[in-house]
This record gives structure tokens, sequence and C-alpha cells, in this order.
């Protein structure tokens, strides 16, 4: 009886198993035969969080007969797998770092992408009282309020070195403070979610707090939220998207020439206008703008927007 | 309220219409652990044999060892393994971070301690009369392996499942070292159920994660009514 109740349950978990086999394997493309290059790249959260990534690998893949394995880490993590020469290329938003990771002679032939704006977001009743106002005074407004214990007033930062958490350290920088001794720990107003964007608005808006997101995410994630934006201007909000190749020279069996084509691909007409036009259909805005005319505004190199790697 | 009725019917119609992506996702999950516990199992097995009934120093020391090992963190294993097969780790040159078989080796790791551990005690377990009777008849050494093998087979196939049901629900590991990758072909996705249910909720995709927990949790039951069924014998 037993026994039969066991064989039972294994012939269950067989026949799930080739059901699953078999309509898992059926999604694959058919499989051309030749062997396809595959593509690593660590992102941040945002280009992946916003489907973005997503969207553009599948044009990518079927141009250049490749596979591209996508893992998103945020900036911070993202850099350490670039340096530690786990992807072949990176696409994040952190200038100061990228220079530093290129100085280092990690990173090679950076391009910008894409751009769009940080905002403050938090909850419509908005307890701190800084709608509108300018990002440092925000930012200070928020932690006065928050050390004073005013009900409601609590800030969700993503506390995990992404480039969005970065901006974040600058703003409160910017504003007079000392990020890890005035801000960092200093009270429950604070909390570092260690999570991706996506996840920490998620977050944020369970608890009606406070948080700093790229715009991009925000919109893609609007409808399940409940949070507005309150501070929306200021040129420290400028946030810009780059992707670069990891340097062959310290890891030369990383697959440089299909990086070398994602990161010319990135920077293509084409995908210059898929970026622009990304997600206008489905939330009524861009997520992300083209960098292709705006490099002037946005305070990098023609060079760096517009050329090819050769 | 609403969300969660919402989510559960949304999870029916994922399963029973066989969404591909989340039919994907189980296959995966079932097809990385199995891999590891019958790679597990194919180590532990004769281990667990040799600890049994060989005769060494440091034997005690290295059963107490292996019992001290079954509450091994999945994320520690996952540290670990990142650490030895990340590109400058002294196995980067395989390649294998951000892959299924970095998974399959994480999780075969992780239920090595637990299986070989229960291995030990299934044979262990072993009447002494079987034992003695078998020394008796004059079996030889195989002999004698396989008549207790076949006696103790029931309480080595609870290790094997216990083995598999810590695999399939583990978290920690699979993401450190496969990274939860969702890439257009099956083999080089390694988004598992445990994976995709911690990514889905922490974004708000409740019905996936729904209809996900729900397979996850048919097959761990499943697992422990097999377990069940094999302890009443």
């Amino acid at each position: 009886m037993q026994r039969r109740t066991l064989f039972a349950v294994a012939a269950v978990m067989v026949a799930f198993l080739l059901i699953c086999g078999c309509t898992g394997t059926t999604s694959d493309p058919v499989s051309t035969g030749t062997e396809k290059q595959q593509l690593r790249i660590a992102t941040t959260t945002s280009l992946d969080d916003t489907k973005l990534l997503n969207h553009l690998s599948t044009i990518f893949e079927k141009q250049y007969n490749a596979e591209v394995l996508v893992v998103s880490a945020g900036t911070g993590k993202a850099l350490e797998y670039g340096q530690r020469g786990d992807v072949d290329v990176l696409m994040v938003h952190d200038r100061a770092r990228e220079d530093t990771f290129i100085a280092d002679g990690y990173g090679i032939n950076r391009r910008v992408f894409a751009y769009n704006y940080f905002i403050l977001v938090g909850p419509e009743s908005d307890p701190a009282g800084i709608k509108g106002m300018e990002p440092t005074k925000a930012f200070a407004a928020l932690r006065e309020k928050g050390m004073a214990g005013e009900p409601g007033v609590t800030f969700v930062s993503r506390g995990d070195a992404s480039g969005t958490h970065s901006k974040e350290q600058a703003i409160w920088k910017k504003a007079g403070l000392n990020y890890s001794t005035d801000v960092q720990g200093s009270g429950d107003w604070y909390l570092e979610a260690g999570k991706g964007m996506g996840a920490t608005l998620a977050m944020a808006n369970e608890k009606q707090a406070y948080t700093l997101s790229d715009i991009g995410t925000y919109l893609a994630y609007k409808g399940d939220l409940d949070l507005v934006t309150l501070v929306d201007e200021g040129d420290i909000l400028l946030n810009v998207y780059c992707a670069m190749q990891i340097n062959p020279e310290k890891y030369p069996d990383i697959n440089s020439t299909i990086a070398k084509d994602w990161v010319n691909f990135m920077i293509s007409d084409d995908v210059q206008k898929e970026i622009a036009s990304f997600g206008v259909d489905k939330y009524g805005q861009p997520l992300f703008y083209a960098a292709q005319n705006d490099w002037a505004k946005i305070g990098v190199t023609e060079a760096e927007v517009t050329d090819p790697i050769k | 309220m609403y969300e969660i009725i919402e989510g559960f019917i949304e999870a029916a119609r994922l399963i029973v219409t066989f969404d591909p992506d989340v039919m994907a996702i189980a296959a995966r999950s079932i097809i990385v652990s199995f891999t590891a516990t019958i790679i597990a199992t194919l180590i532990a097995v004769p281990f667990g044999a040799v600890i049994n009934f060989g005769t060494f120093p440091g034997r005690k020391s290295l059963i107490n060892l292996i019992q001290t090992l079954y509450s091994l963190p999945t994320v520690i294993v996952g540290l670990l393994i990142f650490l030895l097969i990340s590109r400058v780790g002294p196995f980067g040159f395989l390649r294998l971070l951000f892959t299924p078989t970095a998974m399959i080796i994480a999780q075969t790791v992780l239920i090595l301690p637990i299986m070989t551990g229960l291995t030990i005690s299934a044979l262990s377990g072993v009447d002494p009369v079987i034992r003695d009777t078998l020394y008796s008849l004059g079996a030889t050494r195989l002999q004698f392996l396989v008549n207790i093998m076949k006696e103790a087979r029931f309480a080595i196939l609870t290790a094997v499942a216990v083995g598999f049901g810590r695999a399939i629900s583990e978290v920690g590991a699979a993401i450190l070292v496969g990274g939860n990758i969702m890439a257009s072909s099956f083999a080089s996705s390694t988004r598992t159920l445990t994976t995709a249910i911690s990514l889905e909720t922490s974004m708000g995709n409740i019905p996936t994660s729904i209809a996900l927990g729900i397979i996850l949790l048919a097959i761990a039951l499943g697992v422990n009514l097999a377990i069940t069924r094999m302890q009443h014998r």
C-alpha cells in the first residue's frame, strides 16, 4: 500500500517534470545549429526593472545571433563583477566610480547611451513638507524632521552601493551633511533596504516613506504605488547611463568582440530611437532620453555618445 | 485582501494554462536540484558506507563534523562557491559563475553533509542480526555491502529525499552563484522557483510569485509525503 503511494508520488513528479520540460524547451528559439555567442552583462537594476534592457537585448540577439545574459545587480555590484572579470559588459550610472574603474584599467570604451532624472518620491500627505523644494533643501528638511521624530517621516535608502545610492550620498554631501555620521544610522527615520530600485520603491510604498528613485523605474512601477513625485528639479538630479567593455587586456579570454558590438549597438541611431520611445505608449512619457543629441546638456563629450568603438 | 484573491486566480491561470515562463522556471528548478541530488547521492552513499563500516582514527570526529555541517547556511555555501568559481578565483578559468552548473555545484555541496550523515544512520540502523547472519554465511565484502544496502534502501531513499527537499527550497546559494538570469534560452537561464519568488515578490509581481509558490510547495510536500510514507514502513 505505502509502496504504491510512493510510486504514485514519484510518477506524478516525473510526469510534471516531463510536462515542464516540454513546455520549457518549446519556448526556446529554434537552435540554428551554430554555437551562439554569449554576452554577459552586469547592469544597474533600473535598466532591468523597467524592461528596457529586455526589449533591447531581444533586438540584439536577433541581429547578432547572440545570447544576452543579464545579471541585474546595481552599479556597485556590477562594478565588482566587472573588476573580477565575471562579465563582458557593464551598464551603469555612476560617473565618478566609472572614472575610477576606467583609470584602474578594468573598463574601456565607455559610451553614454541614455539619461533621465532622479526624483524624490514620498507619500501624498508629505509629512515633511518638502514638495517643490530644491533637492538639497528637501534632503536637509527630511533629516531634520526625521531626527525630530516627526510622525510619518521615514526615508528608505537603496543602501546597496548602487548608482542611485551614490547619488543619494552626493545630495546629502551637497546639503552639508556627512553621510556616514549624520545620516546613516542616525535614527529610525533612515532605513537601508539593500535591494534593487523596484524592490526599494515597493518597500517605501509599504512604509509610506520617502525615497530617491530614477524616474524610469518610478514610472514603470507607478501603477502599483501610492507614492507621488515631490522633488524633480535640480541639476544634481541628472542621471546618466553608460555602457562599457571590460578590458580584455586584464581578462584576455573575455568575449570582447561581442561586447564591442553591444556598446556600438547601444549608441546606434536605431537603438537611440528605441530608447527615446520606450514606454511612451504605456506610461505616456519616455522612461529614458536618448543621449545622442543631448551630450552637451548632460556634460559628456560628443565622442562618448556618437563615436563607435573601432 | 483583493490582491491576494486576485493573485491566486491569476496564479491558477498561470498553472493550468502551463504558462511557458512559469513552467520553464519550475522545470529548471527540478532539473538543477535533481541533478545536484543525484551527484550528491553518488558521493554520499559510498562515502557514508566507508565511514560506517570503516575503522580508522578520527572516525567519531568525522561523524561529528558531518553532523555539525547539517546546518551549513545556504548563503555561506553560495559565498564559498562564488569565491572559488569567480573569474579571479582558483576555478575561474572554468567560467562557471552565473550558470546552472554553478547552482548544481552549490546545491551538491550544500546537501552532501546531511545526505552522508543520514546514509550513515541508515546503514548503522540495519539490524545487527542481519549483519551477523551475512558474516556467518561467509558473504564476500561486496555481497555484504549489497545486502546491507538492500536492507537500508528505504532509509537511504529518505536521505535522498531530504537532500532534494533542501536543494530545491534553498535560495541563498542559487541567487549568489546563479545570478537569477532570465535568458532567451532555457539552458543559460538561472532563474529558479526560489530566486524568482524572492525577486517577483519584492517587485510586486504577486500572481507570478503565488503561482511559483504553489508549484514549489507541491514539490516540497510531495517529497515530504514520500519520506513520511517510507518511514512508516
